[in-house]
């Protein structure tokens, strides 16, 4: 092996470096903000398979399309009798489709991260000049804008199909805005979930089963008690039981301030003073996962 | 048709390391659950049926199935070490055989277990609920074990597609439209359940005979086919 020899300059120095023509690069670097971006767009085409293989792309299409349809249908029948209302509140349509937002995140979010854990290629990102805050707010905000398109879509297609029907323009924005808040509220609280059980493990099939399991496990549990609560007539208790899933704290939040009726066994939703708590733990929740995140991801791959 | 040694490494895969801890916190948290309503409510055979029949059975036990499944052999064709098993000397039913009794052992250790521990600490077993849906839970497994493990030699989205038939199809047009609940697993097995139970707290849409013929059927031909299918494997590149 040549290194193994010496460094034993020769009599009279015959050594040079040749000059064979490589260059530097001096055009402009594009630098840590534009790193940061492009794995953001990548992330949010990847989410809908966008860039990917044609069978990565039919399942996010799918759900998108089951998404949007009963929306569609909705307005369809609403134009078509000509009612004075939308069959479903802006605010009660993602309460409805929460298995299909459940699934898209939970195939969504492992596909997001736990890729680049198992195929190791989180250390290569980290070699380019973002840090480990910028690549995980940019996995963070590409889910968040995923499924904040996956469920903004139907409420802009009842907007629109609304308007159409020449229902009260005034109600119909009202609650179309209240809407977009709560399914904003919505996103972050799912992507931040999902983002932190996927990235504990490696292996993607594990990653959907387990997000999948949060998610509607706690709310199986959380409505089971409620109905329990409910038929032993102590329905103050109904409240303070659904803040321990995701679904019910939504609903909660959407209930107590942004004009929605209770999907709570009695429609008992909370009061101001517990909605106060709703958004605060709606609030630490987000934070808390986007800290574990942090966490998580400080040490990956070193 | 059994293989010791193919058995130990997919139990390992299953349960190794940290895993059977998070398998064993879904249980965990169904008899915590139990122990709250007992707590709150009292010894209550409507509570427990519906508790244990929404929870245990429409939600644990088909989670479960799927992560035990689909887990037995889904991770080794994805990552391509199941060449180093079907390059041994052992038919592949063989294979799939053992991998079907682990992880419907692994099903049933997980959800039916819990089921009935649950079961005792809501109402003691009254009108004989605990024992029913434990007995639904155990023939469950079975069934949801074998679909998932031909799923998992079918699809690599055998993971979603399992949740899509438990979540989707199951739950909510099992609610919707009457005719789902025909096909499904958790009606066949409720069937069985109301045989046991014998009283009106624990009903099925579906027949004893139609269930337990419809169960078998399904068992059956999901091992055969995932035997065919692990037979004339070609493992795919990664996507």
């Amino acid at each position: 092996m040549a290194i193994e020899h010496p460094v034993a300059p020769a009599p009279g120095d015959q050594t040079r470096i040749h000059n064979i023509g490589y260059r530097n690069y001096d055009g402009p670097r594009l630098g840590r903000s534009y790193a940061t971006r492009s794995l953001y767009s990548q992330s949010l085409r990847g989410s809908y398979g966008l860039g990917r293989s044609v069978k990565s792309k039919v399942l996010p299409m799918l759900l998108f399309v089951v998404m949007c349809v009963p929306a569609a249908i909705m307005v369809a029948v609403a134009v078509a009798t000509k009612a004075k209302d939308l069959p479903v509140d802006y605010t009660r349509y993602a309460i409805i489709m929460q298995a299909v937002i459940s699934l898209y995140v939970a195939s969504q979010a492992p596909q997001s991260v736990s890729r680049d854990l198992r195929f190791k290629t989180v250390p290569l990102y980290f070699s380019r000049p973002i840090e480990t805050a910028d690549y995980v707010r940019a996995k963070y905000a590409a889910l968040a804008s995923a499924m904040f398109i996956l469920t903004a879509a139907p409420l802009l297609v009842l907007y629109v199909g609304a308007l159409l029907a020449k229902l009260d323009f005034a109600d119909q924005t009202e609650g179309f805005a209240q809407g977009l808040v709560s399914v904003a509220l919505l996103s972050l609280l799912f992507a931040g979930i999902g983002l932190v059980i996927a990235s504990i493990t490696p292996r993607r099939g594990f990653g959907i089963a387990a997000v999948i399991a949060v998610l509607t496990i706690s709310y199986g549990a959380v409505s089971t008690l409620q109905a329990i609560a409910d038929a032993q007539d102590s329905s103050g208790s109904i409240a303070w039981i659904g803040l321990f899933s995701p679904v019910t704290l939504i609903d909660g939040v959407q209930s107590a301030f942004l004009g929605a009726e209770s999907a709570f066994p009695g429609a008992v939703g909370p009061s101001n003073g517990e909605g106060a708590v709703y958004v605060l733990v709606l609030l630490g929740l987000i934070a808390a996962c986007y800290g574990l995140l942090m966490r998580r991801y400080r040490k990956v791959g070193l | 048709m059994y293989d010791p040694t193919v058995a130990r490494l997919t139990y390992r895969a299953l349960l190794g390391r940290r895993r059977a801890l998070i398998l064993g916190a879904l249980p965990l948290l169904l008899i915590v659950i139990s122990v709250v309503v007992r707590g709150l409510a009292g010894a209550d055979d409507q509570t427990a049926s519906d508790l244990l029949g929404g929870l245990a059975l429409a939600t644990m036990v088909p989670i479960i199935g799927v992560i035990a499944g689909t887990g037995a052999i889904g991770p080794e064709i994805d990552d391509g070490s199941v060449v180093y098993l079907l390059s041994k000397p052992l038919k592949r039913p063989t294979i799939i055989f053992t991998k079907l009794i682990v992880a419907i052992g692994v099903t049933m250790v997980f959800s039916a277990l819990p089921t009935l521990i649950a079961g005792f600490i809501l109402n003691g077993n009254g009108q004989q609920i605990a024992v029913a849906y434990t007995v639904a839970a155990l023939v469950a497994s079975i069934a949801y074990a074998s679909m998932f493990l031909l799923l998992g030699t079918v699809s690599r989205h055998a993971v979603v597609l399992g949740l899509v038939y438990a979540l989707v199809w199951e739950a909510l047009f099992g609610s919707l439209v009457s005719g789902a609940r025909t096909l499904s697993v958790q009606q066949w097995s409720l069937a069985v359940a109301h045989k046991v139970a014998g009283g009106d707290l624990v009903t099925s849409d579906v027949g004893l005979t139609t269930a337990v013929v419809l169960l078998v059927v399904v068992t059956v031909l999901a091992t055969w086919y995932a035997g065919q299918k692990l037979r004339s494997l070609t493992l795919a590149g990664e996507e």
